[in-house]
This record gives C-alpha cells, structure tokens and sequence, in this order.
C-alpha cells in the first residue's frame, strides 16, 4: 500500500490527521502498523500520538477488519425493539461472536453506542451505511448479500421520506416528524436570515439574540446571544465559528431530523453567528454516524454560494464566510465543545481545562463560539421573524419551542417540535404512550422520573433537555434500562478522570450487587456517596452526570431499590472462597477444600 | 479505665503503611501511654490474646491466607480499619488484576529467562498459599469500618485518625494530609 500518496494529500495539515488515518482505513480496511509509523513519521509525531488516536475513536481501527463491518447499536431502546434476535442472527450468519471477525474475513461484528435512530431500532451501520428496523428476516438477507459480495449502498431498497431519499442522501432513515412547529420546521425562505442581518451591525445581531432570549438546545443552556458577546470581545487573529453536529447523547435524533430538512438554516445560522462574532470560518463537527448525509450537506454549501450566501462578500455586502465539515470518528464525548475542539484540531478528544473557555482559546487557540445544530437553526429564525416573534411562544425564562426526539413506548415515536412549557403529561398524550412508568428525559446523563413527576414541564427552569425523551411502560424493568445507561458512561469515558474512568464502574459493580439481591443499606448509601464524588470530582459534564440514571433513579423509585436490598443485614460479602482459589487449584493442582478439611 | 487494644497486620501489602505507622516517630511514646497493642508485627504477637478494640489492616488479599487472616481480625476486633491504597483498592499488586493468573505464574515460573529448565514449574508446595483469581480490596471480603487513604497514609493522619478515634472525637484532616499530587 502507498501510504505516501495518502498522506501527500494532506499537506501535513495536523487537524486533518483523524482524516487521513480514515482514508487509510477506507483504503486498507484497517489501520496498519507500517502505516502508523509513516504517518508518524511525515508528521513528525510519536508513534504512540497516532496510535493513541486510533485507540480513542470507535471508528478506527489497528486491527484488520471485514469487507463489511456491522456496528449494531447497544442503546437501550435498541434493546427495547429486539436487539436480543438481531445480534444473535448475525453471529449466527457470520459465525463468529460481536467483537470479532468471521473466518472468511468477510463480516466483522462490533458493538456501538446509539447512532441517533432511536424512533428505528435495531438499527446499525454497516460500513457508512444506516440500516434500521432490523429483524432476524432482514439479517439473513444482509448477510446473503455479503456472501455475493454486493456493494452496501446497494443493500438499501426502500428510502426515507423527505430529503433522506435525495440523490446525494439515499438512506432509509426516517425524518419521523410528528409534530412540526413554527420556528425549525415551518417553511423557510432560504436567505431571509442572511440579508436581514447583513444589513445591521455585528452588535446588533447580538443585540437581537440576547433579546430572543436564545438559550443553548445542546443541553447546557447557556445564553447564546452573551455566548456569542463574550466571543466577538476577546482579541485573535481569527474567530471560529463551531456547529455541534455530534448528537451523542442516547436517545437524540433531532440534530440528524434537522440537518436533513432545514440544512440551510443551520448553515445560515452559522453565517449570522459568523458575522456577529467577527469570524471568517466555520466548521460544522458532524457525527460520524451521520456520514451519509455529507455530501448532501456539501452539495447543499455549494447552492448557497451559487446564490451568494456564501463564500465571498455573502449578499453583495462584503462579509466573507466559508464552512468546512469535519468528521468525527466515533466518541461521545466529542460532543462536548473542548473535547470537540479538540478533535477538530486532529486530536484525541480529551476535554480541556476550562478556563479559558472556547470563547476564550478555543479552535487553534483562537476565541470561538460552539453551538448546538437547533440554537443555530432557531438563531437564523429569530433573525428572519424577530425577537418579539419568538418570545411570544414558550415560557419567561425558555422562549420559543424546543424540538423534542422521542422514543420508547410510545405509538407514535419522533420528532415534536413543541414550546417550551409543555408538560410531560401533554406529551406522552401527544406521542400515543399508554401505561407509562418511568420517562428519561435528558438522555441518561438526564433524569428519570415516574409518575409523580409527569406534570412538570419542560423548560429550563424544570426539566431540561437536550432533546432525547425516552419512555418505558410497565412491562419494562427499570433496572436493566439503568444498567444499559451506565454501560454507556463506562464506555465513552475518556479516561482522564479516575473518578469518571474507575468510579463509574465501581458504581455499576455496586449497582449490580442490589439487583442481585445481595445488596444492603449501606451499599445503597455508597452508591449516593459514590454518586456524588463522581458527580463533584470530574472534570467535565460526562463524569459530573455519569451517575444521574442510578441517583435519579434512586430518587424517584426508591420502593424499587429497597425492595431488592436484604433490610436485616448490615454487610453481605459476594466473595467466595472456593471459587476464588479455583484456577490457582487447577495451576498448582492442588486441592483446596481437602487441604483444608481439618480446619 | 483500661487502654484501648490495638491489632494490627500486612496483608498483601509492602509494609510501607506499618513504616509509616512508626514514622510517628516519638509519639510512639505517647500511643503506647494511651493504648496496648495485641496481635501485630510490631510486638510480633502471633495470635489474638484478647478482644480487640481497633484492628488496622494494610495490604489487600491476594491469597487464602490473607483471606483467613482478615476473617480473624475481622472476628475479633470491634473496629476494623483499611489502611492504605492496597487494602482499600488492592493496589500495586492488583496491577495483575488484567492478567489472567496461569499467564502472570507462568511469566514469573516458567518463561522467565532466570528459570533454569529442570525448574520450570509452578510452586505447589501445600505451605504456599493458594493465590486468588484476582487481589480484593479488604472491604469486599469483611465489613470495614474506616479507611484510611495514602500510599502510605503519612503518619501524621495516621497519628490523627487513632487520636480521634480512641478520643471520640471527629477526626480533622488538614488538606495536606489527604493531597496525593
Ligand atoms: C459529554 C457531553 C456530550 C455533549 N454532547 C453534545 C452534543 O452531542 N451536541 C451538542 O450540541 N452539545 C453537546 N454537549 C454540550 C456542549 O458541550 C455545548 O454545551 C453545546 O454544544 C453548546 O451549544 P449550545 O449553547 O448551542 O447548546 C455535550 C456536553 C457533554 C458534557
Ligand atoms: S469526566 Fe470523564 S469524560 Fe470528562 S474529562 Fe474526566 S474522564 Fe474524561
């Protein structure tokens, strides 16, 4: 393999190493020693830098890999749907178990964590391509295909509606949208935004958004108009403009709904933010799950220079703006603005030590805003309608609608676009959920709530959300739901932390000691102290939430917890001697319970 | 009033703790004006002649013999304590904990380039205690009342900790006594 023409491609340009390493895999299937030392060696970087990039993200990979690679999500909802079925009919067909590679080299299996289709589980990628819906049926007939050898994309028969059947997108997702609403989803003429806002000052934009009362819809809910203030004060050469495309959290799908019906929006929003900042660049971090929707974002870019709403001197009024998309390559946490940053610029994503904050030091060093998919969007509507518009709906303190992924038990899974305010009761209504015990509303890093709580509203004075609401029935078992979640969290942490990389497990450890029922009430009481020095100790958002699904849960359905716990014991050991000494008995073969007959 | 009884043992651990223990330098004479100790390497008493009040254990376990020594001290001190990194989380010597035993007793007894042939073997003499799949911290083997964190806990907090408990008193750790970097 000539890795030197891949690499000559890149034109040593750091920040596009994650890039170039999935060429290499593109071309070789993996990511080669050999390859890793060139590359290494062009960029006049240590061996372990690169390799420790290969390690970090789901998607690359040191070892060689199938012609076809199935990653069938894990997530809960997955699970819900008959995920059990799916992933026994592909061992079945590839003859070798997740996490391996069949004999013939032609299938490999793996595990990954939500890929934003939670109203379509099972579903999985296979390569780049999205499959959802999946059953034991369709299994078999995937991998009949694999065994001719026919080409991914060409395995999708039926496509999507909406813009998912476009030449360019292909996929047979589905938009879902249940309930469209006035500020993402109403028709939108494209430019609007643009001219109006070009035709007044930076200042005033940001005037304009800190009057709509914009708070973030990526979960945090910071400000968006002081956001962007803070950012266009601090001094640099260049400003940078981020649109978090990362879409990690279990149980969203808005972001990907969104990029597919209201593309321009998101980039006009990037554009308005760009002018209001003082920024040239703009790049828009996309998931790697979302690769198929790429080159219709691309294509989508290219109209919107063909029509001066981009590039050089936008609308005829000499403000110049360009958006690259940069790929991930599989981690949550990249979802997260320093460790997004950080691998925009190339690198792993490991958050940073905040302060200074993005606005600050962010992309390159240099002061730059990141914001959500929906806050750009809404952005770009607030600019075309005003903020007077736009505060009119939704409650004091959260203007405006929020656009809302749902899934679970309901019959009527997807997307609703709704205003802030609206109560869980009125939603569950909404999306056809019957016998309702417990929603997660927030994704797991959010909370779990049961009946009692079903009146509170969501909005950033009550429940917030990033936009994932996810629903169990009674027939469901709640602890298998907070098993699922907490797996998640051992899995995409990044490691720097040991509160985050060590305690999580110690706390599922803990956690799967009541559910066997050897658990006490001291147990209960570490799992809350655990908890909370995870929660105060961690250094970003993921470890200071990792536990919310065993505390919120502990919270809200404490009957369920004390049920399992044996009330009367004050300490129950798991460990057993026997079973301890086992393999050392074998080793040595010796014999243990002889040896000790007489004690 | 008679003196509170102290015990006190390594486990799988290096020692350091019980150096550490010493370390309090001469308010050793002050510690055994307010306590006795039994059972410990310290007096070398071999086995348990009294009720104990506090029990300190270093070093988590790695061998039933360990395990057998916790269940004792556990039997027959009415405060247990886990003192140091091993006890509580096992530790250096959990390091193996990734690697499966038949791997780790084959590096060390068979493959290991200071093995001459005729004695490539894994020990099986019955004396030598059989070593555990994997080093458990103390607490997932008996009730621990008290943890002591360090490598080793400086004998300051360890001085502290002893003070307070045997004073009744709560215990006040000054920030630098429980700062690992
Ligand atoms: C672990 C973690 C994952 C995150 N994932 C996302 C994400 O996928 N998309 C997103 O917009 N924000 C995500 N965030 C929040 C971002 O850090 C940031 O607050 C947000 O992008 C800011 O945009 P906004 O102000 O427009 O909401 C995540 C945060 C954490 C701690
Ligand atoms: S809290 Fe977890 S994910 Fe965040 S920096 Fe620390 S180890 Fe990484």
């Amino acid at each position: 393999m000539d890795y030197k023409k891949i690499i000559s491609k890149y034109n040593l340009d750091r920040t596009r190493l994650i890039e170039l390493l999935k060429d290499i895999q593109a071309a070789e299937g993996y990511i080669s020693e050999k390859a890793v030392a060139e590359v290494a060696k062009a960029f006049r970087i240590s061996i372990a830098e690169v390799e420790g990039l290969i390690s970090f993200y789901h998607f690359l990979s040191a070892r060689p890999l199938g012609k076809y690679v199935v990653y069938l999500n894990n997530s809960i909802t997955s699970e819900m749907a008959g995920r059990q079925e799916v992933a026994l009919a592909f061992e079945e067909e590839a003859g070798c178990p997740f996490g391996k590679t069949s004999s013939d080299g032609l299938i490999t299996l793996m595990e990954t964590s939500c890929i934003g289709m939670n109203d379509q589980e099972p579903a999985a990628l296979i390569n780049e391509v999205i499959f959802t819906r999946l059953n034991k049926e369709k299994v078999k007939k995937l991998a009949s295909w694999m065994k001719q050898g026919k080409p991914v994309q060409e395995m999708v028969e039926e496509f999507g509606d909406g813009a998912n059947s476009h030449e360019l997108v292909k996929a047979m997702v589905k938009n879902n949208i249940r309930k469209s609403g006035p500020v993402i989803f109403d028709d939108y003429l494209a430019g609007t935004a643009i001219h109006k806002t070009l035709e007044t000052s930076p200042e005033a934009v940001i005037d304009e958004i800190k009057k709509a009362n914009l708070l973030g819809r990526g979960g945090a809910g910071f400000p968006t108009g002081l956001k962007w203030e803070l950012c266009r004060k601090e001094k640099g050469p260049e400003h940078y403009v981020i649109c978090n495309a990362d879409e990690g959290e279990p149980g969203t799908f808005k972001d990907r709904v969104i990029l597919t019906e209201r593309p321009e929006m998101v980039f006009e929003g990037m554009v308005i933010s760009g002018y209001a900042v003082g920024a040239r660049q703009g790049i828009l971090y996309l998931r790697h799950e979302y690769s198929y929707l790429k080159k219709y974002l691309e294509n989508i870019l290219k109209k919107m220079r063909e029509q001066g709403l981009l590039g050089k001197n936008i609308a005829g009024r000499g403000f110049d703006f360009e958006v690259e998309i940069k790929m991930g390559a599989g981690a949550y946490i990249c979802g997260e603005e320093s460790a997004l940053i950080e691998s925009a610029e190339g690198k792993r994503g490991e958050p940073r030590d905040r302060p200074p904050f993005p606005v600050q030091k962010g992309y390159l060093n240099m002061p730059s805003t990141v914001n959500n998919v929906e806050t750009l969007a809404t952005a770009t509507r607030i600019m075309a309608n005003g903020s007077n518009w736009f505060r009119a709906m939704g409650t004091s303190v959260s203007a405006g609608t929020k656009v809302l992924s749902v899934s679970g038990d309901c019959d009527r899974p997807g997307i609703y676009e709704v205003e802030f305010g609206l109560t869980i009761d009125e939603l569950l209504k909404m999306a056809g959920a019957r016998e309702t015990f417990a929603i997660q509303v927030g994704g797991p890093s959010g909370q779990c709530i049961g009946e009692p709580g079903f009146s509170r509203k969501i909005c950033f004075s009550d429940l917030a959300t990033g936009g994932s609401v996810i629903i169990f029935n009674s027939s469901r078992d709640l602890f298998s739901v907070v098993a699922n979640f907490l797996d998640f969290f051992i899995e995409e942490s990044c490691g720097w932390c040991l509160p985050c990389r060590a305690g999580n497990v110690l706390l599922k450890k803990k956690f799967e000691k009541i559910i066997k029922g050897t658990g006490t009430r001291q147990d209960l009481k570490e799992i809350e102290a655990w908890g909370k020095i995870i929660k105060t100790t961690s250094r970003c958002g993921l470890g200071q939430t990792s536990a919310n699904p065993v505390l919120t849960t502990l919270t809200n359905f404490r009957k369920l917890y004390e049920s399992k716990i044996v009330k009367e014991a004050e300490f129950i050991s798991e460990f057993d001697l026997i079973t301890a000494v086992a393999e050392a008995c074998i080793l040595t073969g010796r014999n243990f319970q002889e040896e000790n007959e007489h004690v | 009033m008679t003196k509170p009884v102290i015990a006190t043992a390594s486990l799988a651990g290096c020692f350091g703790c019980h150096m550490s223990f010493l370390d309090i330098d001469e308010k050793i004479l002050n510690l055994i004006e307010l306590v006795e100790f039994d059972k410990s390497p310290i007096d070398d008493i071999k086995s348990f002649t009294r009720p104990v009040d506090i029990g300190l254990i270093e070093g988590g376990c790695c061998n039933a013999e360990n395990v057998e020594v916790l269940g004792y001290f556990r039997k027959n001190c009415r405060i247990l304590i886990s003192v140091g990194e091993c006890a509580i989380m096992g530790g250096l010597p959990a390091m193996r904990n990734t690697i499966p035993l038949k791997e780790c007793l084959e590096e060390a007894y068979i493959k290991s380039l200071t093995v001459a042939p005729e004695d490539a073997f894994i020990p099986n003499d019955e004396e030598l205690p059989l070593l555990l799949d994997r080093v458990y911290p103390c607490h997932e083997i008996v009730k621990i009342d008290y943890f002591l964190p360090g490598c080793p806990p400086s004998a300051d907090l360890i001085w502290e900790a002893l003070s307070a408990l045997i004073q009744g008193r709560p215990i006040k750790l000054d920030y630098q006594l429980i700062k690992y970097d």
